[in-house]
């Protein structure tokens, strides 16, 4: 059975790690996702070419700006929810009454326009991106455990649980938690919905930038960077049932941690397969479970 | 009257594609060649989308499976190009009919994101297929050649690829019409009016992928053998999205705005710096800090497209005349000869 | 000045005209009831105070014109509307509801209101705070959508059917409560009602509306003994 790759316990621990890492970064991808489908009942198309372009704000503060890594990464995280403020309050809202495929639509012209802008402003060769951790690996009971993944996980989760930690306990939370599940009986309660949405999409856009800047120093930062990860992002996200935000990080973690264990201990999955395999995750989900790991199942039978 | 003058249009239009080969050197008759390629590519879309309202971001990942059918069949297994051309065409309706199956429990968004995935997928799979698919080199064709004497090979191409268009168009006129269209625009306006009046969902969507699926297999057959090389990179998803923006800015539907979306899709990426040039000209001269635009800059034809769409989908009406029900309503006119006082003038 | 004016209301859903010309006036510290049958426009006369429907016309909360403030506006204006189907935001708990009924308010002094509301006129909100307000029976949740409007101490408190599908006890229980408030706390309130009886009951004067227009109006006193009112809404 050459199927199997010799087992290493150290290995394995490493590949988990890794996996964990890129599973943050699918997760909070994903996060952002649920976020802006929970807060409007849209899919944005267009949140990883988002998460991109602010990545290479990023990339263009540090680079040609001068400025060090975390620095460059809040200011480029304020950026990225003006960014996605300024696009729910000039172009989502235009379409507040249009049908969903329409809406569609928008978030895909939004996809082209980043993704043609990137290109355009910065080129589409592939460049280096530094993150801020250190190649030095942690030795923990003998296993080598690198820096960078552990770091990847710490910063998403920590920008996951702020996030939470926003939602459930400020006053601005509770409202757009408010606007999302009643918009009519919050704007009777003098709740502004219109830029309920708004914030909506500015955090999720960070979220985004987050995902972008941590994944960037492995991918290295093109054009082309966040569309594999938006794939597995979508699938993070109806993995865990797309009004899950919970689900939308654990769908990721498990993809992340999935993906990365097949493509270490079983020959047939090559790096390239590990995107269609997601795939394959993505439909079946959608084909058995739609309403995902942790989602409530809405009855269509149509 | 009104079908006098439907059918003089059609007559005009078909004399300007045959005539016009004849006046265009060959670089330009290429070009009107993969216009040709693009509109069965359209067609196909539009009858998934136009008619049964499902959105399918993906059909560059069809066009790739005829492109790869064809080169596979004519240089691995010598099977003369023609014949390949509705072998790439059925295998991608098969593929396309299987991904009905799913499609049926999918609705709108799902099935968007679905379809997006296949056509980011599909580059992956080519390459890692590399047994099959030669890989990220890809398969180089042989150079196309004319069996007919007094034509050059780009004509020959260019009349084998209209000449096929043609048929298939008057194809997609026979398929709609009678109790298939109907039950397919049933699909569209309401699925539980279309259940509940015995109509099977999922045979009807299933079929609206395959055929859909059919078309764009052979616009990536024909691709193939207009392009000589066929490699993963060849049908990005970028241009499955082109695809799909082609359509809704063609004015889809009608077979006038197929062919425009068509033409766009092929000339956007060559003229999209003109197109900015006039923008940007004007941000000069209101102060804005706008250097020249090039367009062979990467990354502008997309900036230019995008924002068209984007032009295009907030002038049309919003609220319950969604797009796609516009586009169904464009369909309905050409597509339906039962009530032609309901028509617009032009095709 | 009367704290709100309506002057030749109309309102319209799509192409359909509601309202034809309304008129009403209510004063500080009053209790006014608009009666009428189904589809008489009761509903959508409040929905135009509130700027959630289409509407035209001179409205007037406090002198200021309201006609074209959107729903929040109005809301800010201190127009607390407890609507058809009471509005209660089903996901979030019962003390979350409860907070955002002060989300215009700011201070600290919020936090103890909202427990002094709660306390006295709501106990058994605070027995049940965690509790997802989806899962309250449908008397529970008029009662918090109530106190939800009330938290948030408004100039006017607007009522759309508050006895629709509720037992008798609880429709009872519900208008002891308004009535307590507006006599306590000169809690002005504009009451819309099918159940006529408790409405001319619990309110000082009222208007009897039939096909978007007031056909009746006068104090409850004097509407109760309304022979056209009697038979047609009081049934006796």
């Amino acid at each position: 059975m050459g199927m199997l790759v010799a087992f290493a316990w150290s290995e394995f621990f490493q590949q988990v790690v890794f996996g964990l890492a890129q599973g943050a970064v699918y997760g909070s991808l994903g996060l952002a996702i649920v976020l802006i489908y929970r807060t409007t009942r849209i899919v944005n198309f267009a949140q990883g070419e988002m998460a991109m372009f602010t990545t290479f704000i990023c990339w263009s503060l540090t680079t040609n700006h001068g400025m060090s890594f975390w620095p460059a990464f809040f200011v480029t995280l304020g950026i990225a929810f003006l960014l996605g403020v300024g696009i729910e309050r000039v172009v989502i809202r235009q379409f507040e009454h249009a049908s969903h495929l329409t809406v569609i639509l928008v978030t895909i012209a939004l996809f082209v326009i980043f993704n043609g802008l990137a290109g355009w402003i910065w080129s589409p060769e592939q460049r280096a991106f530094l993150g801020p951790f250190s190649a030095k690996p942690f030795n923990i009971g003998g296993v080598a455990i690198s820096r960078q993944d552990v770091g990847v996980i710490v910063v998403t989760l920590m920008s996951v649980i702020l996030l939470w930690a926003f939602f459930r306990f400020t006053k601005l939370g509770l409202a757009m938690r408010a606007a999302a599940i009643g918009p009519d009986p919050s704007r009777l309660l003098g709740v502004r919905v219109g830029w309920m949405y708004a914030l909506g999409w500015g955090f999720a856009a960070a979220l985004g930038a987050v995902s972008g800047m941590m994944v960037a120093p492995i991918v290295f930062l093109s054009p082309t960077m966040m569309q594999a990860v938006l794939i597995y992002a979508f699938a993070a996200a109806v993995l865990g049932g797309i009004e899950s935000p919970v689900g939308a990080m654990v769908g990721g973690l498990m993809l992340g941690v999935g993906t990365t264990l097949l493509g270490a201990y079983v020959d047939f999955v090559t790096g390239e397969l590990e995107l269609p395999v997601a795939f394959t995750v993505l439909v079946l989900v959608l084909l058995f479970r739609p309403a995902g790991l942790f989602g409530r199942v809405v009855v269509r039978r149509v | 009257m009104r079908i006098a003058l439907r059918v003089v249009g059609y007559g005009l239009l078909a004399a300007a594609i045959v005539l016009l080969p004849f006046t265009l050197g060959e670089f330009r008759v290429t070009q009107f060649t993969y216009v040709g390629v693009f509109a069965i590519a359209l067609m196909g879309l539009s009858i998934l989308t136009g008619i049964t309202g499902q959105i399918s971001l993906g059909h560059g990942g069809f066009m790739a499976v005829g492109a790869y059918v064809t080169a596979i069949l004519s240089v691995n297994h010598d099977v003369p190009d023609l014949l390949t051309i509705p072998l790439g065409g059925l295998v991608a309706g098969v593929v396309g009919f299987l991904f009905g199956f799913p499609a049926l429990r999918l609705a709108g968004v799902y099935l968007a994101l679905a379809t997006f995935a296949l056509a980011v997928i599909v580059p992956s799979v080519a390459s890692a297929a590399g047994s099959f698919t030669g890989g990220t080199a890809g398969i180089l064709l042989d150079l196309p050649t004319s069996p007919i004497g007094r034509l050059t090979p780009d004509k020959w191409l260019y009349f084998v690829t209209w000449g096929i268009a043609a048929a298939l168009f008057v194809l997609a006129l026979i398929f709609l019409r009678g109790k298939r269209g109907r039950a397919l625009r049933a699909v569209r306006e309401s699925e539980l009016a279309a259940v509940s009046s015995g109509i099977s969902l999922a045979n009807y969507k299933t079929l609206a992928f395959g055929v859909s699926a059919f078309y764009a297999g052979i616009a990536g057959s024909l691709y193939a053998i207009l392009n000589f090389i066929v490699t993963p990179g060849t049908f990005p998803v970028t241009l499955s999205i082109l695809l799909l923006a082609g359509l809704v800015i063609g004015g889809a539907g009608s077979l006038l705005g197929v062919l425009a979306g068509a033409a766009f899709v092929e000339f956007l990426p060559l003229y999209a710096g003109d197109v900015l040039r006039p923008v940007i000209n004007a941000g000069q001269r209101l102060g804005f800090p706008v250097n020249d635009v090039d367009p062979t800059t990467p990354g502008v034809p997309s900036v230019v497209y995008g924002a068209i769409l984007l032009i295009v989908l907030i002038a049309m009406p919003n609220g319950a005349a969604g797009l796609v029900r516009r586009v169904g309503a464009l369909t309905k006119q050409v597509y339906s000869r039962q009530n032609p006082s309901e028509s617009r003038v032009t095709p | 000045m009367p704290l709100l004016e309506l002057s030749d209301v109309t309102a319209r859903y799509g192409p359909s005209q509601a309202l034809h010309g309304v008129s009403l006036t209510v004063d500080e510290g009053e209790v006014v009831a608009i009666l009428g049958a189904n589809g008489a426009g009761k509903t959508t006369t409040l929905r135009a105070v509130s700027g959630t429907v289409s509407r035209a016309g001179r409205l007037l909360l406090d002198g200021k014109d309201i006609s074209r403030r959107s729903a929040e506006g109005v809301a800010r204006l201190g127009v607390g509307h407890v609507p058809e189907g009471r509005g209660i935001l089903t996901e979030l708990t019962v003390w979350e509801n409860m907070r955002m009924g002060a989300y215009l308010r700011r201070g600290r002094a919020v936090r103890a209101d909202l427990e002094r509301i709660a306390s006295e006129h709501f106990p058994w909100i605070d027995r049940r705070r965690g509790q997802q307000a989806g899962t309250l029976s449908g008397g529970e949740q008029q009662m918090l959508a109530l106190a939800r409007a009330l938290v948030g101490r408004p100039r006017l408190l607007m009522l759309d059917e508050p006895s629709l599908g509720l037992a008798p006890m609880v429709v009872q229980e519900l208008f002891r409560v308004v009535r307590r408030l507006n006599e306590e706390e000169g809690l002005t309130v504009l009451v819309v009602e099918q159940n006529a009886n408790i409405a001319l009951e619990a309110s000082t004067r009222a208007y009897v509306l039939e096909v978007g227009r007031v056909a009746v109006e006068g104090s409850s006193e004097d509407l109760r003994r309304h022979e056209g009112v009697r038979r047609s809404y009081l049934g006796y």
